[in-house]
């Protein structure tokens, strides 16, 4: 069930698989609807229903097909993946829509890169994982707009996340490996995701520890710095002294003493 | 400027004249002018370092002074009101407060403030430089040795401003070091928890802290920073200025420009220079984001904490050194982990300071030099420089071991864990790999004036060998290769009085061997003359 890559430019040897593909979608997708429009007429009221489990019996064939080797057949966890019974649909949300999961090879953390799923089938995995042990649900559209209190959500963050991320969000090591990723380019949905699920290495903050409007206040100053430059100019990555004292010895006194050659130099 | 000094008979006319004259029948400055405007300094490059900490001192007073309008020395809580909108409403010290006040509001404040920290970065980095210059190049040997104790007071005092400055602000992150600062005093046996209660005024943080450093900042520390300056420049002109060796050049002259016009011409637009330098840069980039930072507060640390390059070694190997070491004696508890890496870099310090004594006594040399060692000349002195630079920069490089592992994408652990051998591996590696170099250019000095360079012309003989011509070097040129001495250890240790051999000049004469057993000699004219031969007698290294 791998996505087909997307090429631009030059046709492919794979165009034809594509086209193959396009074609076995379009068949599918009209079976879909036909199916649909012959059961709309039965019961036309639990149609959303059947779409959900619909959505669900889809998630579970994903599943089968590409997770369930590690985390098991039904999400009771093996030796090397952990149990997803209860992890809700933003664990999902945030692993597989961040390209976290499937995990490219174990180590000290899954890391970021690019993603292997349509939203459909995200989507469909999350209904899955959900429907199994319930969990974290996807936030709601309005907690992630960036429009809470930034000052709050700076305290928030200095107190809660920074000993890890950084003060600015540019991330930093832990220990054996690990690391806490920079925050600057995550969206807001996977932001707040990873707060109620705690993946990888960070801790969970329940809405009893951090309540929904206090995590609303975090993306809040997290989209703030993203948005707002640094009034000093350049920002070196929000690094600190050590980037500062880089600059310093290999811009600054570089330039220097460039000039103190040029003012030593004969004029021959 | 002519008239005064052609015609003291005559009136002067010109206005520039007058105006000499004036000064001259109240002061006398013409004899000042004399002396100092004839002073001759040489030109080399690695000669304008300490110049460009100086100007960067005076851009620190300038920018300095620009800050002290606005800020306030106190840990008072104050509620933010500022145009700052992620933090809006926080309580915080006056301290912040007015450092946001300036950064947001006043006009100019953070072009000021951000000149003021990155001249800070500068100054002690030009200072650093410019001791490795003098170290290198020898020119701390007699008479120039109190000299380098006061240029080496300078930075340290350089170091302490900075950290005073630093903490200032009443920021997160200067709070985080200010409680390393108070760990540190409190490992200190016995009198450790007294002393930081003595300098916070109470428990850390206290209300007093940021008052108290504001003093040193901005007068204690820069009043000492001064009075060392005046003393190391005074020292300068009574010393007079070294020389790299070269043609003309000898122990007895100073062979270069005088001030007036040209190195006063020079050195006041090259301050221009490291104003523009710094301005440009201050405008640029940012340093010190305090806003990011956000007020202190003992409880959140943020990762990649980490103080200003200078104080990074002392981090460095706080980093560096093995936890759980600890000890309790009579009830007292001994933090080793803290105690140790203190100790190091003290030592590091302190034998830095001391270096000229010891050179001195070790080689026996009591002889004035003014004539600068080409570092290849003084193969263990470069070398032992070599393996102090490198334990200070696996020191230095530990301060950031935790930005190394994010970046290069490595184990934090197996970072610390390979500074922690590079530690004392690296300078011995060091020392071995540049005292080869050394010996190994020597040795091509040599060659190069025995046989000069390869000219890549070859030539057949008559008898049908070939041969490769090459083409002697100029006098000038090799002047430059043979002006220096060859010291040899001190062969025997000699009797004292008593007639016994002291336990001193033994080890006086081991270290000796050590300094100068390896020594290549410079080419003598007897074997210039001779021909081309390679002389028997040369050791092999």
């Amino acid at each position: 069930m791998k996505r087909t890559a997307k090429k631009t430019g030059r046709r492919s040897p794979l165009a034809s698989v594509a086209l193959l593909g396009i074609g076995l979608l379009f068949t599918g997708g009209a079976y879909v609807v036909v199916s649909q429009t012959a059961n709309a007429t039965s019961a036309s009221a639990s149609a959303s229903a059947s779409t959900a489990s619909d959505l669900v019996d889809e998630g579970q064939k994903l599943f089968s097909a590409n997770c369930a080797t590690c985390h098991g057949t039904s999400l009771e966890g093996t030796g090397s993946g952990p149990s997803l019974v209860g992890v809700g649909a933003a664990a999902v949300s945030f692993q597989v829509g961040t390209g976290r999961m499937p995990m490219a090879n174990q180590g000290a953390q899954a890391p970021a890169k690019a993603v292997q799923f349509t939203d459909e089938q995200i989507s469909a995995l999350a209904a899955y994982v959900a429907a199994n042990g319930g969990g974290p649900e996807i936030p709601d559209e309005s907690l992630l707009q960036g429009n809470g209190d930034a000052a709050h959500g700076a305290e928030l963050f200095r107190t809660n996340c920074a000993m890890c991320h950084n003060v600015s969000g540019a991330g930093g090591a832990l220990t054996e490996g690990k690391y806490a990723p920079a925050l600057n380019t995550v969206t807001p949905q996977h932001i707040y995701e990873a707060m109620v699920t705690g993946p990888q290495n960070m801790p969970v903050f329940s809405d009893t520890n951090l309540t929904s409007t206090d995590k609303q206040d975090i993306i809040t100053y997290l989209l703030y710095v993203r948005e707002n430059a640094s009034p000093g100019g350049i920002d070196l990555g929000n690094l600190g002294p050590v980037a500062e004292g880089l600059f310093l010895w290999i811009f600054g006194l570089g330039i220097i003493v460039a000039f103190t050659v040029w003012l030593a130099s004969k004029s021959n | 400027m002519t008239t005064t000094e052609s015609a003291p008979a005559a009136a002067p006319r010109t206005f520039i004249g007058k105006a000499s004259n004036y000064l001259e029948e109240r002061s006398g400055i013409s004899v000042a002018v004399k002396e100092f405007g004839r002073k001759v300094f040489p030109d080399h490059w690695s000669f304008m370092l300490g110049e460009v900490a100086l100007y960067s001192f005076v851009v620190l007073v300038l920018s300095g002074t620009f800050l002290t309008l606005f800020f306030q020395p106190s840990m008072a809580e104050v509620e933010y009101h500022g145009s700052y909108a992620p933090l809006s409403g926080m309580h915080m010290s006056a301290a912040y407060a007015s450092t946001l006040h300036i950064s947001f509001e006043v006009r100019g404040g953070l072009l000021m403030r951000q000149v003021h920290h990155w001249a800070a970065l500068m100054f002690v980095a030009a200072a650093g430089l410019h001791m490795l210059r003098i170290f290198f190049t020898g020119a701390f040997r007699k008479p120039r040795e109190l000299n380098w104790v006061v240029g080496f007071t300078l930075f340290v005092l350089g170091m302490a401003a900075g950290f005073t400055g630093y903490s200032l602000p009443d920021d997160l992150l200067s709070g985080n070091g200010l409680r390393i600062i108070d760990g540190v005093l409190k490992a200190i046996p016995i009198v450790g928890t007294w002393l930081s209660f003595l300098m916070f005024g109470g428990e850390f943080p206290g209300s007093v802290i940021i008052s108290r450093l504001y003093m040193a900042h901005i007068m204690l520390i820069p009043a000492l920073i001064i009075a060392m300056i005046g003393l190391h420049l005074l020292m300068v002109v009574l010393h007079k200025h070294t020389q790299y060796p070269g043609p003309g050049r000898t122990n007895n002259n100073v062979v270069g420009y005088p001030l007036l016009p040209v190195y006063a011409g020079k050195a006041g637009g090259f301050f221009f220079i490291v104003f523009g330098v710094l301005v440009a840069i201050g405008s640029l980039v940012t340093i010190n984001p305090i806003w990011a930072y956000g007020p202190y507060d003992p409880s959140p640390v943020s990762a990649g904490t980490q103080p200003d390059w200078y104080i990074g070694p002392v981090d460095g190997a706080l980093r560096l050194v093995p936890p759980h070491i600890e000890s309790v004696i009579f009830g007292w508890t001994f933090s080793w982990n803290i105690l140790i890496p203190s100790l190091i870099f003290g030592i590091v310090l302190i034998s830095v300071a001391i270096y000229p004594f010891v050179e001195a006594w070790v080689t026996g040399d009591r002889r004035e030099h003014h004539v600068l060692d080409r570092p290849r000349n003084a193969p263990t002195r470069t070398a032992i420089g070599a393996a102090l630079m490198t334990a200070y920069s696996v020191m230095w490089a530990a301060a950031s071991g935790d930005l190394m592992a994010t970046h290069f994408h490595v184990d934090v652990f197996l970072v610390t864990h390979v500074l922690q051998v590079l530690l004392f591996v690296g300078p011995v590696v060091a020392y071995f790999i540049t005292k080869r170099i050394c010996l190994g250019l020597q040795k091509k000095d040599r060659e190069i004036v025995l046989h000069g360079i390869e000219s890549g012309e070859i030539v057949r003989l008559a008898s049908g060998e070939y041969v490769e011509v090459h083409k002697p070097i100029d006098e000038y040129e090799r002047w430059r290769l043979v002006d220096f001495t060859s010291y040899a250890p001190i062969e025997r240790t000699h009797p004292n009085a008593d007639g016994k051999i002291t336990f001193g000049s033994r080890m006086r004469a081991a270290l000796s061997r050590w300094f100068y057993e390896d020594r290549i000699s410079p080419v003598k004219p007897s074997e210039l003359t001779s021909g081309h031969e390679q002389p028997e007698s040369l050791p092999d290294n």
